[in-house]
C-alpha cells in the first residue's frame, strides 16, 4: 500500500520546469540566459544543476522561484508545474502563499541576504507569523526552536543578535533555518557553501543533506563545485549558455559523461592519481549572451566540433533511460570516456 | 556608548574653538567694534580708549577671545545695539526660528520622504523622472526667489496668507515661510530617499524576504524602508543645525523676527557682540545636531557599535 | 546652509564607488554569474571614460545643460553678441515701464533696460562660479588626495580643519567675511567662497584616493617599486578624479546661487557691477508694481544654477555604473 502510493508520488515529480526561457535586457543587446531548460526534482530527491558563470542555473532557480530583477529580466516562455500547478499562471497572491512555505530558497552570502538592521529572532520568526498567522511570542519561542535544531550554541540568547554578529558558518545555518522553517517540499540552495571556509563547507552541507532526509525534501543544489556534487546529489544537469547540455544520474555522469562540455569540466578538477600530469583546462570563454554562437553553444571551444556542430543546434538526446546528452557526438563522446 | 558620547564631546572642543575664533577673528579684527558704537559719528579719542580697555581690544586677539568665550560661558553675552542685552534678544529670536525650522523639517519629512520613496520605487517610471526633474528645479531656484515668488503668488496675489508674519510668529503663519525654508532640502531629502530605496530595492536581503513569500507591503515597510531611510532620517537630523543658521534669507523675506533677522541688523549695524553671541549659540547647536545624529545611527543600524 | 550647501546627498552616497568599476568590469566574466550573465560576459571592456562618454553623447539632458552652458560663457564673455545697449545707461524717465519695442523684458526702477542688464549679468555669475570652483576644486583635491594618500597626523588635521568651516554656515559666514572685506567686486567673494568651499571638495577627493588605494593594482605598482609621486599621479589620480568632477560641477551652480544670495542681502557684489543678485534684490521690493524686473533676472540665475546641476547630474549618471 505504501510502497504503491510512493510509486503514485514520485510519478509526479515535486517541481517539473518545462522549456523555461528568461531574458535579459542589457546595454549591449537582449542577453538571452536561459533557454529552453527543463528539469524535474521528486520528493526526497537532490539534483544538482552544475556550470559556469553566465550558465543560467542560478537564473533558472530565480525564475521558479519567482524572485527574477524585473526590469530587466523577463521570462518569455515555458512552465514551471509544482505539484502539477504551474507556478507562472498562477495569480500573485496565490505564488506568495507557496513561496516561503511550500517551496523555499537558500543564498550563496547570508550577510547580504539577511536584513542587517533585523534580529536573526524576528527574521526567523517572520515565516511563522506571516504564513501560520502565529502570536509574536509564539513564533518567537518557535525561531528559538529552529536555531536549535540547526545547531546553534545558545539560541534562546542569541535570536536577539543581528546577522553581523554570528560568523559566517552560523549565518548559513540561520539562512537554512529560515528556508526549513516551514518544512517545505522543496528547497533550492544556490552555492549555499562558496561563501565559506573550506572546513564549514563539509559541515553545513552535512547539516542541509540530514535535514533532506527528515523532512523528504526535494532539494535543487545549484553549483559550480564538482566535490560538493559527487557527496550529496543523485543526479545532475550540466548547463552550459543557457541550455542544459547533460542529465545524467551522479555515477552514470562521473563514470563516463556524454557530453564534451562535462569531460571538460570533470577534466578541470585536480586528482591526487594525476598528479604530476598537466590539469586540462577548456579553451576559451563561455559565449556572451546577447550572442550565442550558431549552432552547438559549446562548438568554439569544443575539441570534437565539427562541420555540423557549427550550424546544427544539437536537441538533447536519449543516451540511455533518464539520460541525455545535447551533443552530435555524444556516441563518440561516450565511447572514449569509457 | 556613554564613552563613546564623552569622546565625542571632547572631539567637537577644537571644532567649536576653531569655529567660534574664526567668526571672532573676522568680526573683530578685520572690522572696528569701537567705530561701529559710533555708527556715523567720529569717536572721542579719550572715551575710544576708555571702550578698548573695557572691551579688552588693546590685548592681543587670542586674549580677547579668551577674555570673551570666559563672559559667554558665565552667561554673559553683552550688549546689543540698542542697549538691550543680547541674551534678552537670543530669548525672543531662538524661539521663532525654532518653530520655523520645525515646519520646515516636517515638510521634509512628510513631503520629502514620500515623494522619495514613491519615486524610489517606481524607478524608471513617469512619476520617477517628474520627481526627479521637479527636485533638480527646486534645488535650482535660489531661496530669495522662490521666498519672494512664493510670496507673491500666496500672500499678495491670491491673498491666501499674510505676506508678512507678525512679532509673535505663531505656527500656521509659518507656514509659507517653513516652506521657502524646506525647498532646497526637501529635494534633497527626495533624491536621497528615492536613491537609497532604489539602491536598497535590489540588495540581496530584499530578494530574501520576497522569497520568503511575505506580502509586498511587509517586504516595503519592514525590510526595504527601514534600512532605506537610515541615511535620509540622519540627513534631516543634520539640517536641523543648518536650518537654523540658513533661516537668514527666509526670515528677511518674511519680516520674521528670529535669528537671522537680529544677526542681519547685527552685522549691518557692525554690532560685534550680537554677531559672535548669536554665531557662537548657531555653532552649538551645528554641532549638537551632528552629535545627535551620530548616536541615532547606532540605535538605527545596529552594525555600527561604538567602543 | 542647506539652500547653497553644494553636497549633494546623492553625489555623497555614491562618487566613492564611481571610480572603481573600470577595472571591475574586466574580471568580473570568470567570477559567479550574476542577476546579469550577459553584460559582464561581452567581452567588450570599454574604459569608464569612453563608456561615460558614450551615455552622454545620447542623454539629453547633458546636450541641453551643455548648450545653455556654451551659450551663458559666450555671451559672458562677449555680452554684445545679443544685446547692444549699455546696462549703466538709464533713463528714469522710463523707470519701471514694461515691454516695449527694442527693450522687450522692460525697466527697473532706474529705467535701466532689464533685457541688457539680464544679458550683462551673466558675466559676474560665470566668472565667480568657474573661479570659485577652479579654486575651491584645485585646493580641496591638493590637500584631501594627500590627506587620503598620505593618511596619519596629516589627514587628521586636515579632517578637524575641515570641520571647523563645515561648522559655521555659509552664508552667514559669507555675511560676516565680506561686510568687513567691503570691497563690492568679484574677488572677495570668489576667496570668501574658496575658502569655504574647499573641504567640501577635499572630503570628496579624499574618500575616493582612499578607495582607490586599496584596489590591487595600486598594491601591485607599489609591490613592483613606484614612488608615491607616480602611483599618486599615474595610479590614483585618473581613476580618483571621477566623483571629484561631478561634485565640482554641481558646486559650481550653487557657487552662482550663493554669489547671487550674497550680492541680494547687499555684501556681495556692488553697483556699478552688473549682478543678477542685485537686480534681484531692488526688484524685491517693487514686486507687487513691476513683476517682471524681478522675472528675468531671476530666470536667468534659475536656469544658470540648473544648466550647471544637471550637467552634474548627468556626468554623475554616467560615470556611476551602479545606477543604470
Amino acid at each position: 500500500m505504501t510502497q504503491q502510493y510512493e510509486k503514485a508520488a514520485a510519478a509526479v515529480p515535486l517541481l517539473d520546469v518545462r522549456d523555461l526561457h528568461v531574458e535579459f535586457r542589457t546595454r549591449d543587446g537582449v542577453a538571452k540566459a536561459v533557454n529552453g531548460v527543463s528539469y524535474s526534482v521528486r520528493a526526497g530527491e537532490t539534483l544538482a544543476v552544475l556550470g559556469e558563470s553566465g550558465s543560467g542555473k542560478s537564473v533558472t532557480a530565480q525564475a521558479v522561484m519567482g524572485i527574477l530583477d524585473s526590469p530587466p529580466g523577463r521570462i518569455t516562455g515555458g512552465e514551471v508545474l509544482f505539484r502539477g500547478q504551474d507556478l507562472l499562471t498562477m495569480g500573485a497572491e496565490a505564488r506568495r502563499r507557496i513561496r516561503g512555505a511550500k517551496l523555499s530558497m537558500i543564498f550563496q552570502d547570508a550577510l547580504s541576504a539577511l536584513n542587517p538592521v533585523m534580529s536573526v529572532g524576528a527574521q526567523l520568526g517572520e515565516m511563522f507569523s506571516v504564513h501560520d498567522g502565529m502570536t509574536r511570542k509564539d513564533s518567537r519561542d518557535k525561531a528559538v526552536q529552529l536555531m536549535e535544531r540547526v545547531r546553534i550554541p545558545a539560541a534562546a540568547e542569541r535570536a536577539g543578535d543581528y546577522p553581523h554578529q554570528f560568523s559566517g558558518g552560523m549565518r548559513q545555518r540561520i539562512m537554512i533555518a529560515m528556508a526549513l522553517a516551514l518544512e517545505p517540499d522543496l528547497v533550492i540552495a544556490d552555492e549555499p557553501t562558496t561563501a565559506l571556509d573550506v572546513t564549514v563547507q563539509a559541515q553545513i552541507m552535512d547539516l542541509l543533506a540530514e535535514l533532506q532526509r527528515e523532512y523528504n525534501m526535494g532539494l535543487i543544489l545549484i553549483t559550480h563545485d564538482l566535490g560538493v556534487v559527487a557527496d550529496v546529489a543523485d543526479r545532475i544537469a550540466v548547463m552550459y549558455a543557457g541550455r542544459i547540455v547533460e542529465t545524467a544520474s551522479v555515477h552514470e555522469l562521473y563514470a563516463a559523461p556524454a557530453h564534451p562540455y562535462t569531460v571538460g569540466l570533470l577534466g578541470s578538477i585536480p586528482r591526487l592519481d594525476h598528479k604530476g600530469k598537466e590539469l586540462y583546462a577548456i579553451k576559451g570563454l563561455p559565449p556572451s549572451l546577447t550572442d550565442i554562437p550558431a549552432g552547438c553553444p559549446f562548438n568554439p571551444r569544443c575539441p570534437r566540433a565539427q562541420a555540423i556542430c557549427r550550424t546544427d543546434r544539437p536537441p538533447l538526446f536519449d543516451v540511455a533511460p533518464g539520460r541525455a546528452s545535447a551533443c552530435h557526438f555524444w556516441k563518440e563522446t561516450l565511447d572514449d570516456a569509457g | 556608548m556613554g564613552r563613546y558620547v564623552i569622546r565625542r564631546l571632547l572631539q567637537m572642543v577644537p571644532v567649536f574653538i576653531g569655529s567660534t575664533f574664526l567668526i571672532f577673528f573676522m568680526v573683530y579684527a578685520l572690522g572696528d567694534p569701537v567705530a561701529a558704537l559710533f555708527g556715523d559719528k567720529a569717536p572721542d579719542p579719550a572715551t575710544a580708549a576708555r571702550i578698548r580697555r573695557e572691551l579688552y581690544l588693546d590685548e592681543p586677539l587670542w586674549k580677547q577671545y579668551g577674555h570673551y568665550m570666559g563672559q559667554i560661558l558665565s552667561g554673559d553675552f553683552g550688549t546689543a545695539f540698542n542697549g538691550q542685552k543680547v541674551t534678552e534678544l537670543m530669548a525672543d529670536a531662538f524661539p521663532v526660528t525654532l518653530r520655523l525650522t520645525l515646519v520646515a523639517i516636517l515638510f521634509e519629512i512628510v513631503i520629502g520622504i514620500t515623494l522619495g520613496v514613491l519615486s524610489g520605487l517606481r524607478r524608471g517610471r513617469s512619476v520617477d523622472t517628474s520627481v526627479l526633474l521637479l527636485t533638480l528645479i527646486v534645488v535650482s531656484i535660489p531661496t530669495f526667489v522662490s521666498g519672494y515668488v512664493l510670496q507673491y503668488l500666496f500672500g499678495v496675489k491670491w491673498g491666501i496668507v499674510s505676506p508678512s508674519v507678525s512679532p509673535e510668529a505663531p505656527f500656521d503663519e509659518l507656514l509659507l515661510p517653513g516652506i521657502v525654508l524646506a525647498l532646497t532640502s526637501l529635494a534633497y531629502v527626495t533624491r536621497l530617499s528615492r536613491t537609497s530605496i532604489a539602491e536598497n530595492s535590489r540588495a540581496d536581503y530584499v530578494r530574501t524576504a520576497v522569497a520568503k513569500g511575505l506580502p509586498r507591503r511587509r517586504v516595503v515597510t519592514r525590510h526595504l524602508l527601514r534600512n532605506s531611510l537610515i541615511p535620509v532620517v540622519t540627513f534631516i537630523g543634520t539640517d536641523v543645525g543648518a536650518l537654523m543658521g540658513g533661516a537668514i534669507v527666509t526670515e528677511r523675506i518674511f519680516n520674521i523676527h528670529g535669528v537671522g533677522f537680529q544677526l542681519y541688523q547685527g552685522i549691518l549695524r557692525q554690532n560685534s557682540p550680537t554677531v559672535v553671541g548669536f554665531v557662537t549659540i548657531l555653532v552649538i547647536v551645528f554641532l549638537l545636531a551632528n552629535l545627535f545624529v551620530d548616536l541615532l545611527y547606532a540605535v538605527l543600524d545596529p552594525r555600527i557599535r561604538y567602543a | 546652509m542647506p539652500e547653497l550647501d553644494p553636497s549633494d546627498p546623492d553625489a555623497a552616497v555614491i562618487p566613492a564607488d564611481g571610480a572603481a568599476s573600470s577595472l571591475a568590469t574586466s574580471d568580473a566574466a570568470t567570477l559567479e554569474d550574476g542577476p546579469l550573465p550577459g553584460a559582464p560576459a561581452s567581452g567588450k571592456a570599454r574604459s569608464l571614460w569612453s563608456d561615460a562618454w558614450h551615455d552622454l553623447r545620447r542623454n539629453p539632458v547633458f546636450l541641453v545643460s551643455a548648450l545653455i552652458i556654451v551659450f551663458l560663457v559666450l555671451i559672458a564673455l562677449w555680452p554684445g553678441l545679443i544685446a547692444s545697449g549699455n546696462p549703466l545707461q538709464c533713463d528714469l524717465a522710463k523707470a519701471q515701464e514694461g515691454s516695449q519695442p527694442g527693450h522687450p523684458f522692460g525697466f527697473d526702477t532706474q529705467g535701466c533696460d532689464v533685457y541688457t542688464r539680464t544679458v550683462y549679468g551673466a558675466r559676474a555669475s560665470i566668472t565667480v562660479g568657474i573661479c570659485a570652483t577652479a579654486g575651491a576644486a584645485l585646493l580641496g583635491s591638493v590637500l584631501g588626495g594627500l590627506a587620503g594618500f598620505f593618511g596619519s597626523w596629516w589627514d587628521a588635521l586636515l579632517s578637524r580643519i575641515a570641520d571647523i568651516f563645515f561648522g559655521i554656515p555659509i552664508i552667514l559666514g559669507g555675511l560676516v567675511f565680506l561686510s568687513v572685506v567691503t570691497s563690492g567686486s568679484l574677488w572677495p567673494v570668489v576667496g570668501f567662497i574658496v575658502l569655504l568651499g574647499w573641504p567640501q571638495i577635499s572630503r570628496i577627493a579624499r574618500g575616493s584616493v582612499v578607495t582607490a588605494k586599496q584596489h590591487d593594482y595600486v598594491q601591485a605598482a607599489r609591490a613592483l617599486g613606484a614612488g608615491d609621486t607616480r602611483l599618486l599621479l599615474r595610479h590614483i589620480a585618473p581613476n580618483a578624479v571621477a566623483p571629484v568632477i561631478v561634485v565640482a560641477t554641481i558646486a559650481l551652480g550653487t557657487y552662482i546661487a550663493l554669489e547671487a544670495t550674497l550680492s541680494f542681502l547687499g555684501v556681495g557684489l556692488k553697483p556699478p557691477t552688473v549682478s543678477w543678485g542685485i537686480d534681484i534684490s531692488n526688484a524685491s521690493t517693487q514686486i507687487r508694481n513691476a513683476p517682471h524686473m524681478l522675472l528675468w533676472p531671476a530666470g536667468a540665475l534659475s536656469i544658470t544654477v540648473l544648466a550647471f546641476i544637471m550637467l552634474g547630474d548627468a556626468v554623475r549618471d554616467a560615470l556611476d555604473p551602479k545606477l543604470r
